[in-house]
């Protein structure tokens, strides 16, 4: 979702013909306007209290989720949850970038790791991570640590698969030409494996970003003791549904920004891809 | 840094369990310029390969100074027929590379770096990445790279393929100026065979049954119309024969 957004964001900027620029020019007045109507409908739909098929009687309307937004955001538990969340995932995350890059290059270079790791990695894998949850729970002695393992599991499979998969289509020339220049094994691992395979390796990152959202909100809701994931089931709990809605906001914000910076610093780091010229 | 030495002795090259030549009968002497032509597919790329140590032979050897070739070494060059530059480096961090890898000092290896872009004629391109350059300039970042490596041997897959007729002489003018300073034994594939007498001082004309021919080419400037013919000819041969088998 992120990626189309930016893609046509870029086409909007575009110097292009006049006939393209009018129809970019449309295009803002448009989006703003079926957001507003989306609002407008659950304002309307939410105040006349009605029961269709679903109903929305006891739904929070716009006015009450925007009241109780405010309300949370001058207290200080909101910035401890959210932060705390974010602690969760950075931890977990990193792990998998790090150890996720490194499995997957071993796997895809190494007769040996592929043997060892291989059928590990293909029994584990099917397993969703969050239905590690009771496993976590009794494995660590700290909930802490099992959340982060959780979202750690989570994001790992999607940079190991892309890893590997990125490692196995590097072109074997670039290998070859450094061999041929006198590199070794680590040269041709730090000048050709490791940057050949970062567009790959971004792939995954935002897949694994993106799993480890879900994760990390579910793993908070079943055994939290902080963070927006248990904050909004807390609410939920305690029948306070402007209060859930306020969660899922948050949450859905803190997960547009986080594959932001993903998409961000890959883009950057792939700079040399054809058809990166001119973009920023 | 005296040139190598290099020999292939009944040696089979292929990929996989498919021979791409069998039996292979080359020797190259140090210092010497060898001119390999030969039609398309005939095992060119393959054979220099083999002399870089990137394709073991699967029978006979592959020698370089009398010792059997067991890998690459950075003594033996290879300017490849593909592009080769790694894309995520500038010009001149690709020219870096071999300076790199012998630990040169960083600004050593700059300076150096620098000097070989800009005898190349791409003084101003060091910062460019590869997919900023033409085809031809990539071919040029290639052979400055090559050359920082200073090997004793430079195996060259069709180096100047891409480049116009005007800066293609200057490339084959720096490559000989280069050799005189610094001798290296050269072989050199080309599908141009003006080119091949121009710089060869051996011509060998390659097909699917070993060397076919093998044509002694004293350098001249003028280059003569009779051996011009006679490398046609050769050039012409392995078809017909093939053919009639
Ligand atoms: N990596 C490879 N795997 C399998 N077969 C290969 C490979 N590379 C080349 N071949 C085959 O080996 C034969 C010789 O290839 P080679 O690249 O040496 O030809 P060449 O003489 O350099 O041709 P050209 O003049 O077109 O560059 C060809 O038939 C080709 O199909
Ligand atoms: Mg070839």
């Amino acid at each position: 979702m992120t990626l189309a957004l930016d893609d046509e964001k870029r086409v909007a900027v575009a110097p292009g013909p006049a006939a393209d620029r009018g129809r970019a020019r449309l295009r803002w007045p448009v989006r703003a306007g079926s957001v507003v109507a989306a609002v407008a409908l659950w304002q309307v739909l939410t105040a006349a209290n009605a029961r269709l098929w679903v109903r929305f009687d006891r739904f929070p309307g716009p006015a009450d989720v925007a009241r109780e937004f405010g309300r949370q955001l001058r207290t200080g538990q909101y910035y401890l949850d959210v932060a705390q969340s974010v602690v969760r995932i950075a931890s977990g995350f990193a792990l998998a970038a790090v150890l996720g890059v490194a499995v997957g290059v071993a796997v895809a270079r190494s007769r040996w790791a592929n043997d060892l790791l291989g059928p590990l990695l293909e029994i584990v894998r099917p397993v969703p991570a969050i239905a590690l949850v009771p496993v976590a729970i009794l494995l660590f002695p700290r909930n802490e640590q099992g959340i982060v393992f959780i979202t750690f599991v989570a994001a790992f499979f999607p940079v190991v698969v892309s890893t590997r998969h990125a490692v196995r289509a590097l072109p074997p020339v670039w290998e070859d030409a450094v061999r041929t220049l006198g590199g070794g094994r680590a040269r041709v691992l730090a000048s050709v494996v490791l940057p050949g395979v970062l567009p790959g390796v971004f792939g995954g990152l935002s897949v694994g970003m993106g799993v480890a959202w879900i994760c990390v909100v579910s793993a908070e809701m079943i055994s939290g003791d902080f963070g927006v994931g248990y904050r909004t089931w807390q609410a939920y709990t305690i029948v306070d549904y402007p209060g859930v809605l306020v969660g899922m906001i948050t949450i859905g914000v803190l997960g547009r920004v986080t594959s932001g910076v993903v998409e961000l610093v890959g883009r950057r780091a792939t700079r040399w891809l054809p058809g990166e010229e001119g973009r920023r | 840094m005296t040139p190598l030495s290099l020999r292939a002795e009944g040696a089979t090259l292929g990929y996989g369990g498919r021979a791409v030549c069998t039996g292979l009968d080359l020797a190259v002497r140090p210092g010497e310029f060898l001119a390999v032509v030969g039609a398309s597919g005939c095992g060119k790329s393959t054979l220099l390969r083999a002399f870089a140590g990137l394709l073991p032979p699967t029978a006979g050897a592959v020698m370089a100074d009398g010792a059997p070739v067991a890998g690459p070494s950075p003594d033996r060059a290879l300017v490849f027929q593909d592009d080769a530059l790694l894309p995520w480096r500038s010009a001149r961090r690709n020219v870096e590379l071999p300076l790199a890898i012998r630990n040169v000092p960083r600004d050593r290896r700059r300076a150096d770096a620098d000097a070989w872009l800009a005898r190349v004629g791409l003084a101003d391109a060091g910062r460019r990445l590869p997919r900023q350059l033409s085809g031809g300039m990539r071919q040029r970042v290639q052979l400055a790279r090559a050359l920082a490596a200073r090997p004793r041997a430079l195996l060259m897959d069709e180096p100047f393929g891409a480049l116009d007729a005007q800066t293609r002489a200057a490339m084959q003018r720096l490559l000989l100026d280069v050799l005189a300073d610094a001798p290296a034994t050269v072989v050199f594939v080309t599908h141009d065979v003006d080119e091949a007498l121009l710089l060869g001082e051996r011509i060998v004309v390659l097909g699917p049954a070993g060397v076919e021919q093998e044509i002694p080419n004293p350098r001249s400037a003028t280059s003569d119309p009779a051996r011009r013919a006679q490398v046609l000819a050769a050039l012409g041969a392995p078809a017909t024969g093939e053919e009639a088998a």
